[in-house]
C-alpha cells in the first residue's frame, strides 16, 4: 500500500492565512493544491513535508478573467477550467491544445495551474505553455507581491522562484494584436507524460514576426526556452523554411535523456518536428487573426 | 484529526490520520467496498468517486480534503432496487468481465452523462481515457454508456 509518511494537515481559509502558516511552520511545510503531483511524490518518499497547508478552499484563487489588457488566471484554476475557457481558447489557443492532452479528464478535475508551475517538472506541459506565451506570475509573501517573468521562474529541476513563506497566486498573459499560438505533444498513450512537446506563440505585425516564444517539455532537466530560435525568427516574415530552421535549433538545443519513452536521437528529432508544427499552427492562427 | 463529510447523501464523521487517502476512508472506515483500490498512482481509474459532482481519483485525494464536500460512490447509483441506467447498460451490453474497473467506469460515465446527456462515442472514449479496463477492449463499455444515454433521455421524455 502506498501511503504518504505522517504529516500534520491545515486548511487555509485565505491567502494571507496560507502565507502566515508557511512563515509559522517554516521549511517543513508545503502548500498542497490539487495534489496530483505532490501526493504521488509523497507516496514514493520523494517528498516528505511535515505539514501540508491545503489551499483547495481558496475560491478567491480560482478564476480566468480579463483585466488591464491581460488575461489573469488564479493559481487554483483547475485544468478542466483552463480547457473549457473560451477566453483562453480565443486569445491563447495553445492552452486548449495542451489541456486536451494533459493527463486524463479525471486528473484534470483536480490538478491546478499553480500546482503545475510550482511543481516545475520539465515533463509537464503548462510550464512550456506559459513560457511560450511569455506569461508572468504573481508571487505573494508577507511583504507583498512581486511579478516574475517565466524566463526567471524556473531556476532548476523542480525549483522555482517561489521563496520561503511565499505562494504563487496568479498567472498573467498580456494580450497583444496579431497573436497566434499552439502546443504539440507526442505521448505513448492517453494520459501519459510527453515523449516530447513543443509550445509556441507568435505575434505578427505587418506580415513580420514582432515577437515569439518557444519552449519544450520533457527533453531536458528543466523546461527548455528556445531563445536562439526566437532570435532567429524575430523580425522576419513567417515561413515554413524559417520554421524548419527553428526546428533544427530545437533538435540541437534540447538535452533529452534515453528512457522507456525513447532514445536520445528520436527525442531530438521529435523536438524539431514538434517545434515546426507548433510554429506553423501558431502562424496560421496569428495570420487569421491579423486579417 | 476529526473529519466530517457527506457520503452518498449521509453525513459521516470520524477520526482519521491526515495522511489517509479517501479510497481507504471509503473502503475501510465506511466499509463501502464498491470503490476499488487499484494502481494507487492515479493511473487506472478504479477508485473514481464523485466529489461535488466531478469525478476524482480517490487514491490521490486526502480524506482531510473532503471536509465540507460531497462524495458519491458507486453504491449511490442503485436506488430502492432500481439500477441506474448505466448499471443496466453495462448489464445489457456486457461491459464487464472481471468487474474490477467497473465502479470507476460507472462513476466516470455518470459524471459524463450528468454534464452531457447525449455524448458521441469519441466523447465517451475521451471521458473514460483515465480509466483502464484489461478485459473488454472498451468497445462494450462505450456501447453501454450509449445505451444508458439513450434510455435515460427516453425516460426523461416520458416524464
Amino acid at each position: 500500500m502506498q501511503t504518504p509518511a505522517p504529516f500534520e494537515y491545515e486548511r487555509a481559509t485565505s491567502v494571507e492565512g496560507a502565507i502566515a502558516a508557511l512563515e509559522r511552520l517554516g521549511s517543513d511545510a508545503r502548500i498542497i493544491a490539487g495534489g496530483h503531483s505532490l501526493l504521488p511524490m509523497m507516496k514514493l518518499r520523494l517528498a516528505s513535508p511535515e505539514y501540508l497547508i491545503d489551499i483547495n478552499d481558496l475560491a478567491e484563487l480560482a478564476y480566468i478573467r480579463e483585466q488591464d489588457g491581460e488575461i489573469r488566471i488564479g493559481a487554483m484554476t483547475r485544468h478542466v477550467d483552463l480547457l473549457k475557457s473560451e477566453l483562453l481558447a480565443r486569445r491563447f489557443p495553445l492552452f486548449r491544445d495542451a489541456e486536451t492532452v494533459i493527463a486524463d479528464p479525471v486528473v484534470r478535475n483536480r490538478g491546478t495551474i499553480g500546482g503545475s508551475l510550482c511543481q516545475a517538472d520539465a515533463a509537464e506541459d503548462l510550464s512550456a505553455v506559459c513560457s511560450a506565451a511569455k506569461a508572468q506570475v504573481v508571487i505573494r509573501g508577507a511583504e507583498g507581491e512581486r511579478v516574475v517573468g517565466m524566463e526567471d521562474f524556473h531556476v532548476g529541476p523542480f525549483m522555482t522562484a517561489v521563496g520561503a513563506g511565499e505562494i504563487l497566486t496568479e498567472v498573467r498573459l498580456r494580450m497583444r494584436r496579431g497573436a497566434g499560438s499552439g502546443h504539440e505533444k507526442v505521448e505513448r498513450r492517453a494520459g501519459d507524460w510527453a515523449i516530447a512537446a513543443a509550445s509556441a506563440a507568435l505575434w505578427v505585425d505587418g506580415g513580420t514576426i514582432d515577437d515569439v516564444g518557444i519552449a519544450l517539455s520533457a527533453v531536458g532537466v528543466t523546461t527548455i526556452h528556445l531563445t536562439r530560435a526566437e532570435e532567429l525568427l524575430r523580425g522576419k516574415p513567417p515561413s515554413d523554411e524559417l520554421f524548419a530552421q527553428a526546428g533544427v535549433i530545437a533538435s540541437e538545443d534540447c538535452s533529452p535523456s534515453a528512457d522507456g519513452r525513447g532514445p536520445i536521437d528520436y527525442k531530438r528529432h521529435l523536438a524539431g518536428v514538434l517545434t515546426q508544427r507548433a510554429l506553423r499552427r501558431s502562424a496560421a492562427r496569428a495570420l487569421s487573426e491579423e486579417a | 484529526m476529526d473529519i466530517s463529510t457527506t457520503v452518498n447523501g449521509e453525513q459521516v464523521s470520524g477520526e482519521v490520520e491526515p495522511r489517509q487517502l479517501l479510497v481507504h476512508f471509503i473502503r475501510e472506515t465506511l466499509g463501502l467496498k464498491g470503490t476499488h483500490w487499484g494502481c494507487d498512482t492515479s493511473n487506472c481509474g478504479a477508485c473514481v468517486v464523485l466529489m461535488d459532482g466531478r469525478p476524482v481519483k480517490s487514491c490521490t485525494v486526502l480524506t482531510a480534503m473532503c471536509e465540507g464536500h460531497e462524495i458519491r460512490t458507486v453504491e449511490s447509483l442503485e436506488v430502492d432496487g432500481e439500477l441506474d441506467p448505466l448499471q443496466q447498460g453495462f448489464h445489457e451490453r456486457h461491459a464487464l468481465q472481471c468487474g474490477f474497473c467497473t465502479p470507476g467506469m460507472l462513476m466516470t460515465a455518470r459524471a459524463l452523462l450528468d454534464e452531457n446527456p447525449d455524448p458521441t462515442d469519441q466523447e465517451i472514449r475521451t471521458a473514460i481515457s483515465g480509466a483502464i479496463c484489461r478485459c473488454t477492449g472498451y468497445q462494450n463499455i462505450v456501447s453501454a454508456v450509449r445505451w444508458a444515454a439513450e434510455h435515460e433521455s427516453a425516460t426523461k421524455q416520458e416524464i
